[in-house]
């Protein structure tokens, strides 16, 4: 089966991107196709660069990276929800005239019109939220 | 019978959250709206506090966030006008359909365990 996730918590602020991890692998581990995960609401969070997690906890950006590189998995993250909360990528950056940026891929930044077709494309679109 | 063809669409969007102190009632709003704007039939349910987001008469007043009152004017210029509410909520919360903005009609749970199937996509706010 093709399915998508849609995650709407913040990292390390819920279970809702744990969560979404384990369920990933899970359905990867007995063959089915991951197709994309879309970022919304506080998930958009998980697409931050930056983040830096004490070295005993879970590294969830560096397993999200490695989900996408080892099977694929588009990662998206939903423009005006992140830009709201500072997370843009180079050239949103340069057009906002900001110095640094804070999305790099292999998340990218989309609209919500992704979020709709993804839905209906996929056999399954499973939302995890705080 | 004859309910389940009225409550058929393509994308459900439920909102269960009230509209001012977070941000969920305005961003599952804009999924609904930018669904519309794809030529999906969208139809809302109002869920638990959601149903707060139809009261009449809202304003953000000095509330740093926008209010949703607007939004949901702009409804039926996108073609959204199934409008769906979880009566027992409504109930709940000591109000009735008279103190709404817009026209929803109340679904008692067997019929909005109809409608999520009857919709292709579901997303929840």
């Amino acid at each position: 089966m093709r399915y998508a996730l849609l995650v709407q918590g913040a990292p390390y602020s819920s279970q809702a991107s744990h969560s979404a991890l384990r369920f990933a692998a899970a359905l990867l581990a007995r063959g089915h196709h991951l197709a994309c995960v879309f970022f919304y609401h506080d998930g958009v969070y998980n697409a931050a660069r930056l983040a830096a997690p004490p070295q005993d906890e879970p590294h969830l950006l560096d397993a999200w990276r490695r989900l996408s590189e080892e099977h694929g998995t588009q990662l998206q993250v939903c423009i005006a929800a992140a830009l709201r909360r500072g997370l843009l990528d180079e050239r949103e950056a340069s057009r906002h005239g900001k110095s640094g940026h804070s999305v790099e891929p292999p998340f990218e930044l989309t609209g919500l019109g992704q979020l709709i077709d993804l839905g209906l494309g996929v056999d399954r679109l499973v939302t995890f939220a705080p | 019978m004859q309910a389940e063809t009225v409550l058929d669409g393509d994308v459900l969007v439920i909102l269960r959250h009230p509209p001012h102190g977070s941000s969920w009632l305005r961003e599952g709003l804009d999924a609904a709206l930018v669904a519309a704007a794809f030529g999906q039939a969208v139809s809302l349910l109002f869920q638990g506090d959601g149903v707060l987001a139809l009261l009449k008469g809202q304003g953000a007043g000095p509330l740093g966030q926008k209010g949703t009152s607007a939004t949901l004017d702009m409804l039926a210029m996108y073609d959204i006008e199934s409008l769906f509410l979880d009566a027992t909520s409504l109930a709940r919360l000591g109000l009735s359909t008279e103190t709404l903005q817009l026209p929803a009609s109340p679904l008692e749970p067997p019929s909005i365990a109809a409608l999520i199937a009857g919709h292709r996509l579901v997303l929840t706010f």
